[in-house]
C-alpha cells in the first residue's frame, strides 16, 4: 500500500497548531479496549484503509443497500400499529368518507396509520417509495455488473446471490403492497390464487392451502404478514451481507486507465473518505426517500375502498416490477387444452408459471453461459466497457427490450386510452414485438458496439477529430487528426485481447469423436458467432505505424498551411 | 467440457499492450489544500450544511406538534399538512447532514488515491494440500466410506425426516372437495327459488326494471336475507360473505331478444329458457384468473374484463372474443318467481372463476 504525500492536506483548523488531535486518542483508547476482547486489530488492519475505486455507477448498488436499511427502518414503525387480521370491522378512524364502512382489521388499521398516527403515512409512503427504489436500483445495479462484465470470475456466486437478492425483493413487494387488503391490492392477490389454481394437478389444493379454504378465506394477510416482515427479510438480510462480505474480500472491480491494472486496486481508503461518502449517501438516499414519501402521494388506499371481490376499477395494475409478467398475461392468446376432463391453462402457466423463472434461469446462468462458450476461466478484475463485448451487451439489451416490451404491454389499456388506440390491435402488435423485438435490438446493438470499437481504434491508430478543417491543393478538405493524450490512448488500449477458444476445424482434425465432441463442436461455433467480427486492440507495430504515417500527414498539413491560403504546397502534391 | 484446452487461458491476464502503462497521474493539490482562505471557507460551508440539518428538525418537531392531520389530507396541493410538513423538514434535515458529510470528504478530507494489490481469490497451494489432507484424514477416521451400512442407513433417515415439514403443513387448509363447483345459487327453495337482488342496495329485480342495453351488478339475495332460504346467518357474514361473492358475484344485461343466440347446457339441452325478456345472468368473475368483470360496451353486449381485457359476448352464451381467457363466461338460468322478481332456476352448470386442472369442459355451441 502506499501513502501519498499528506504534507498540505489540511488538518488544522487554521489557527490552532497541528498536535496530535483529541479524537485520535480517544479512538486509540476505545481500539485498544475492543481489541483486548475481541482481537479486532487483526481483522482491522487491512480493512480501515481498504481502498475503493470511485466511479458513479458504483453508486447503484450502494443505492440499494441504503433503501433496505429506510425499508427496515420504516416497516418497523409500521408493525407496531398495523394488525394483519381479516377480522371484520367497522371503520370509524378519522377518514370521513370510509367511516362506518366495514372492512378487515388490515384495512383498517391501515387507515389508522394514515390518519391517525402522526407521521404514519409519511412512514406508509416511504416505505413503498423506498420498496419501488430499492428494486430499481437492484435491477440496474444489475444490469451494470453485466454490462460491464464485473460478473466474471471470481464474482460469479455474487452476481448468482444478486439476482436471488432481485427474485425475494420482488416477492417481498407484492406480499406487502397486498398487507392493506384494499381493493387494488385484493384484485392482485385473486389474480395470485387464478395463478395457483393454474399449476397442473395440484392447482386448486394449493390455493386452498395457501388461503386456509376458499378464496379469499382469513388467512392470507397474516400469512404474506409472516412472510413479508420475518421469513423473507430475513433471508435477504443474509444475502445482503453475504453479497458485502464477498465483495470485500474480491475487492471493488476498476475501470482500466494509467496506473490501475488487473493486479491492484486504486483508489480511496474505506477510512476516511469512502466511510464519509458512502455514509453521506446514506443520508442522502434516506432524505430522497423521505421528500417522496411526504411529498408524492403513491397507493393511496383510502381512495381504493377495501377489498370487495365483486368490485374492481378500471386501470387496475400491480406495482411496476411486477408489470412485465402481467403483460405477457394480457398479450398471450386464449390457449386452454381440455382433455381427459382435466384442463390445461397455457394462458396463465406460460406468463406467470414459466416466463419468470424461466427470466431468472436466464440471468442465473449468464455468467455461467459466457464462461462456457469464451472458455475464459481467468479472474477479472478490470471492467470491460460494453461496446468491447458486443455479443454480451446485446444479450443484455435484447432480455431488455423483452422486459420492456412485456412491460409496456402490462399498460395496454393505459396506452390504448392515452393515445387513442385500439386495443386490440395494441395487443396483437405485442404479440408479434415481443419475440421480433428482441431479435432487432440484438442485431441493431451488436453491430453499433462493433462501429464503436472501430472508432475507438481510429482515435487510437489516427488520433481524434481536431475540428481544424485543411483545404488541400486540389481543392479538397481533410480534417486535422491530431494524437490522443497518452492517458486515453493507454486507457482506449487497455483491454483483453478476445481469447480464441478453439475452431471446429481444430476439433475435427483432431480425429475424436463421442458426445464430449458434439457438446465441443457446439461450443466452438457459439464461440465463433460470440467473438465475430470483434476489432481488437491494435498491436505495438501497428500503432506505431499508424502513429508515424499520421505524423507525417500532419506535418504535410502543417507544411501547406504555413505555405498560406491559394498558395500550392511542396512541389510533391 | 475440455479442460485441457481451456487451461490455455487460465492463470493471469498478460499485461501486454501496446502502450505502456504511463502510470498514475501525478496529485494536483486542491485550493482547500492550498489556500487557507478557501479551506476556511469549506469548514464554514460543512458545518452550515449540519447547522440547516439542525434547523430542519427543529422545524420538524414543530410540525409534529402543531399540525393535525384528521383527514385533510387534501389541504396543500393535494396532500395532507402534516405528512407533507413532516416529510419536507425530515427529508431535508437527512440531507443537509448527506450533503454536508460529502462536502467536508470532497473539499477538506485527503484526496490521494493509493493502491492496493489485488490477490487471486484461492487460496495459496499450502493452505489447500493443508485443507484437503484435513478433509481426508476427517472422512477417513469417521469410516463413512468404509461402513456403508450406516452411511445408507443415515441418508434414508435423512431423507424421511424431511417428511415431517411437508406433512405438517397439511393443516394449512381444507382440501378442495367440491367447493369450487358449488355457489350459493343453488341454495333456493323449490318455492323460494334464489332471488337475484341488486348489489349494495339488495332490492329484488322485475323484468321491466331493465331496459335494453341496460347491465346491473347483482348478488344471491340470500347474502343480505339468509333466513328466507333457511341458512344460518353466519353462513354469509363477514369472511363467508367475501367467499360467496367471490363466486356468486353475477352480471344481468337486457338485449334485444333477436339477438340471443342459445347455446346448449351441460347436458347438451338448449339454453333457450334460461333469459327472461331477453335478460341474460352471467358470471361477473373472469374464467382467466378471477378478476370481477366490469365493462359494458352498451350497443354490442360485450363485457371487458378491466384487468386483462378478456371480452366475453354476452349473446352468444359467453363466447371469448377477444383475450387471454380460455372459456367462456358461465351463464346462471334465469326465471322468475311468484311475484315476478327474476331469479336462478338453479346453481350454474359449471365451476366459476379461474380454470383449474380438475375442472372439466364442455362444448356449449
Amino acid at each position: 500500500m502506499t501513502v501519498g504525500d499528506m504534507s498540505k492536506v489540511a488538518k488544522t483548523n487554521g489557527t490552532e497548531p497541528a498536535t496530535a488531535p483529541k479524537g485520535a486518542k480517544a479512538a486509540g483508547a476505545i481500539a485498544n479496549w475492543a481489541d483486548e476482547r475481541l482481537g479486532l486489530g487483526t481483522a482491522m488492519k487491512k480493512n480501515l484503509r481498504k481502498v475503493f475505486p470511485d466511479h458513479w455507477s458504483f453508486m447503484l448498488g450502494e443505492i440499494a443497500l441504503w433503501s433496505f436499511v429506510v425499508l427496515l427502518l420504516t416497516g418497523v414503525f409500521l408493525t407496531l400499529w398495523f394488525d394483519p387480521s381479516m377480522t371484520e370491522v367497522q371503520y370509524n378512524g378519522s377518514y370521513d368518507p370510509l367511516r362506518g364502512v366495514h372492512m378487515s382489521s388490515a384495512m383498517a388499521s391501515t387507515l389508522d396509520i394514515s390518519f391517525d398516527v402522526r407521521g404514519g403515512l409519511l412512514m406508509r409512503q416511504m416505505h413503498h417509495w423506498a420498496a419501488m427504489i430499492f428494486i430499481a436500483s437492484m435491477m440496474i445495479h444489475m444490469l451494470r455488473v453485466y454490462l460491464t462484465g464485473a460478473f466474471r470470475k471470481p464474482r460469479e456466486l455474487n452476481w448468482v446471490i444478486g439476482c436471488l437478492l432481485l427474485l425475494l425483493g420482488t416477492i417481498e413487494g407484492f406480499t406487502g403492497y397486498s398487507l392493506p387488503d384494499d381493493l387494488l391490492s385484493g384484485t392482485g392477490v385473486r389474480a395470485a390464487d387464478g395463478f395457483m389454481k393454474a399449476s397442473p394437478v395440484v392447482g386448486s389444493y394449493m390455493s386452498f392451502f395457501l388461503f386456509g379454504g376458499e378464496f379469499p378465506g382469513d388467512s392470507i394477510i397474516p400469512r404474506f404478514y409472516a412472510m413479508h416482515i420475518l421469513l423473507i427479510p430475513g433471508i435477504l438480510l443474509g444475502l445482503v451481507a453475504a453479497h458485502m462480505l464477498l465483495l470485500v474480500y474480491h475487492k471493488h472491480t476498476q475501470w482500466a486507465g494509467p496506473g490501475r491494472t488487473e493486479e491492484n486496486v486504486v483508489g480511496y481508503p474505506m477510512l476516511p473518505v469512502y466511510a464519509a461518502k458512502a455514509g453521506g449517501f446514506f443520508f442522502i438516499v434516506f432524505g430522497v426517500i423521505t421528500l417522496l414519501g411526504g411529498l408524492f402521494s403513491l397507493n393511496p388506499v383510502w381512495k381504493f375502498g377495501p377489498y370487495d371481490p365483486s368490485k374492481v376499477t378500471a386501470g387496475s395494475q400491480p406495482d411496476w416490477y411486477m408489470g412485465w409478467p402481467d403483460g405477457l398475461l394480457r398479450i398471450i392468446p386464449a390457449w386452454e387444452t381440455h382433455i381427459w376432463g382435466v384442463t390445461l391453462s397455457w394462458n396463465v402457466m406460460l406468463p406467470i408459471l414459466v416466463m419468470p423463472p424461466l427470466m431468472l434461469m436466464i440471468l442465473i446462468a449468464l455468467p455461467f453461459l459466457e464462461a462456457w462458450i469464451t472458455g475464459d476461466k481467468r479472474e477479472h478484475h478490470l471492467l470491460q466497457r460494453p461496446r468491447n463485448a458486443p455479443t454480451r451487451t446485446a444479450i443484455m439489451v435484447a432480455l431488455m427490450t423483452f422486459y420492456g416490451l412485456s412491460w409496456a404491454a402490462g399498460g395496454n389499456d393505459i396506452i390504448a386510452i392515452k393515445m387513442h388506440l385500439s386495443i386490440n390491435q395494441i395487443t396483437y402488435f405485442m404479440r408479434a414485438a415481443v419475440f421480433i423485438g428482441p431479435v432487432i435490438a440484438f442485431l441493431i446493438t451488436k453491430r453499433w458496439c462493433i462501429s464503436l470499437q472501430r472508432h475507438d481504434e481510429g482515435k487510437l491508430l489516427h488520433g481524434y477529430e481536431s475540428g481544424v478543417l485543411v483545404r488541400s491543393p486540389e481543392g479538397g478538405y481533410a480534417e486535422k487528426h491530431l494524437p490522443l493524450p497518452e492517458g486515453e490512448a493507454y486507457r482506449l488500449s487497455a483491454r483483453d485481447i478476445d481469447p480464441t477458444p478453439e475452431t471446429v476445424e481444430e476439433i475435427e482434425s483432431s480425429g475424436l469423436a463421442g458426445r464430449q465432441v458434439k457438446l465441443r463442436r457446439l461450443r466452438a461455433k457459439l464461440a465463433a458467432v460470440f467473438f465475430a467480427d470483434n476489432v481488437q486492440k491494435p498491436t505495438a507495430e501497428e500503432l506505431h505505424d499508424a502513429q508515424h504515417h499520421a505524423e507525417h500527414e500532419l506535418h504535410e498539413l502543417e507544411a501547406q498551411i504555413a505555405a498560406g491560403p491559394n498558395k500550392h504546397g511542396p512541389a510533391d502534391h | 467440457m475440455s479442460d485441457a484446452h481451456n487451461n490455455d487461458h487460465s492463470g493471469e491476464i498478460e499485461p501486454v499492450g501496446p502502450i505502456a502503462d504511463p502510470g498514475l497521474p501525478a496529485h494536483t493539490w486542491r485550493p482547500t489544500d492550498v489556500d487557507p482562505a478557501k479551506e476556511k471557507r469549506a469548514e464554514r460551508q460543512v458545518a452550515g450544511f449540519f447547522g440547516l440539518s439542525a434547523i430542519c428538525t427543529v422545524l420538524f418537531l414543530v410540525a409534529y406538534f402543531t399540525l393535525d392531520i384528521d383527514d385533510n389530507w387534501h389541504v396543500v396541493a393535494g396532500f395532507g399538512a402534516s405528512t407533507m410538513a413532516l416529510g419536507a423538514t425530515l427529508g431535508l434535515s437527512l440531507m443537509f447532514i448527506g450533503i454536508g458529510i460529502i462536502h467536508w470528504s470532497r473539499k477538506l478530507m485527503a484526496d490521494h488515491e493509493i493502491s492496493e494489490l489485488r490477490h487471486p481469490a484461492n487460496s495459496p497451494e499450502e493452505d489447500r494440500v493443508a485443507t484437503l489432507k484435513a478433509l481426508n484424514e476427517g472422512i477417513e477416521e469417521s469410516g463413512i466410506g468404509r461402513r456403508p451400512l450406516i452411511r445408507n442407513s443415515l441418508l434414508g433417515a435423512m431423507g424421511l425426516v424431511g417428511l415431517p415439514a411437508v406433512v405438517l403443513l397439511r393443516d394449512l387448509g381444507p382440501l378442495p372437495g367440491d367447493k369450487l363447483e358449488h355457489t350459493i345459487w343453488g341454495k333456493g327453495l323449490k318455492d323460494k327459488p334464489m332471488r337475484v337482488v341488486r348489489d349494495g342496495i339488495w332490492t329484488p329485480i322485475l323484468a321491466s326494471d331493465l331496459e335494453i342495453g341496460d347491465l346491473v351488478n347483482c348478488q344471491p339475495d340470500a347474502l343480505h336475507n339468509p333466513e328466507r332460504y333457511e341458512l344460518d346467518p353466519t353462513e354469509v357474514e363477514g369472511i363467508a360473505s367475501q367467499v360467496h361473492k367471490s363466486k356468486a358475484s353475477l352480471v344481468l344485461l337486457r338485449m334485444n331478444p333477436e339477438d340471443i343466440k342459445p347455446g346448449k347446457d351441460k347436458d347438451g339441452n338448449s339454453r333457450e329458457n334460461w333469459t327472461v325478456n331477453g335478460i341474460v345472468a352471467y358470471s361477473k368473475i373472469c374464467t382467466h384468473v378471477g378478476c370481477p368483470i366490469s365493462l359494458n360496451e352498451r350497443t354490442t353486449h360485450h363485457l371487458l374484463c378491466p384487468c386483462h381485457q378478456s371480452t366475453f359476448d354476452l349473446a352468444d352464451s359467453g363466447r371469448v372474443i377477444f383475450g387471454p381467457a380460455g372459456r367462456p363466461l358461465p351463464q346462471l338460468p334465469l326465471g322468475v318467481d311468484a311475484e315476478g322478481y327474476l331469479v336462478a332456476t338453479r346453481d350454474f352448470d359449471e365451476p366459476v372463476g379461474p380454470s383449474y386442472w380438475e375442472r372439466d369442459y364442455y362444448d356449449r355451441w
